[in-house]
């Protein structure tokens, strides 16, 4: 499934997409950069509720398929364009990070 | 040793913000130099992690990475405060880092451990008030 695909079937907001034909290769939870950096896999979808511009550079380096900010978390603009500009895709979700992370289990 | 190319990159100390620009600058040189996604990975997390580090505790610093045919060194150079126990520093959960940073989701002690795990070969030179060297070979 790509990150397009998930994004329509999970009705998740698209806040960035500039690589939607990703492939969603499995996925990963986590707020603590270093943490996330260590263990998500490469093509992951990664759910956290941190919005600060360093997960763009988490992002860049580790190389999830996506970023999916969970409970509604908003982006402010400049990390949006830094986004677009790494081309990393950025998603969100008014759910909470348990039931997104289920509803993404469904799909992968 | 063959050929050899050069970055050297300096490390902003006072923006947090910008910490990772090196590593990502490096992750598109290696990409078009042709390196294999896991090399690139393997080499700019460590570098990333390392340039973090510089920012939280060193004021920022220096970066040069060398990259061979068969083999990319990292070395991350600052003139922080050191570190006084690098076994302790280099346990899983260890961190000295302040809690704004914490609240950025840095701080949970894994740096230092990624850049290890992350990499082929890494030494640590550190002297307390002086500075300290971060040494890390990936080979290709």
């Amino acid at each position: 499934m790509t990150v397009k695909e998930m994004s329509e079937k999970l009705s998740l907001k698209v806040i960035c997409m500039p690589d939607g034909d990703r492939e969603v290769s499995g996925g990963y939870a986590g707020d603590l950069l270093s943490w996330v950096m260590g263990r998500a896999k490469s093509g992951d979808a990664w759910v956290t509720i941190m919005s600060n511009l360093n997960i763009i550079a988490v992002a860049s380096l580790a190389d999830p398929s996506c970023i999916i900010l969970s409970e509604g978390v908003a982006l402010d603009e400049a990390v949006r364009a830094r986004a677009e500009s790494q081309g990393v895709n950025v998603l969100s979700s008014e759910l909470d990070t348990f039931a997104l992370c289920a509803k993404i289990a469904k799909e992968i | 040793m063959g050929n050899c190319v050069n970055f050297h990159f300096d490390i902003d100390g006072d923006n947090f913000t910008s910490a990772g620009e090196a590593s990502v600058r490096i992750k598109k040189s290696l990409r078009e130099m042709g390196f294999t996604p896991d090399v690139i990975r393997r080499v700019s997390v460590a570098m990333y992690e390392g340039e973090i580090n510089m920012v939280i505790h060193a004021n920022g610093g220096t970066a040069d990475v060398n990259v061979y045919v068969d083999k990319i060194e990292i070395i991350l150079a600052d003139n922080g405060p050191g570190i006084s126990n690098i076994e302790l520093a280099m346990q899983e959960g260890y961190s000295t880092a302040p809690d704004n940073i914490r609240s950025l989701g840095f701080g949970a002690g894994m740096g230092l451990p990624n850049m290890k795990n992350y990499t082929d070969d890494m030494k640590i030179e550190s002297e307390v008030g002086k500075g300290t060297t971060v040494f890390m070979t990936v080979n290709v």
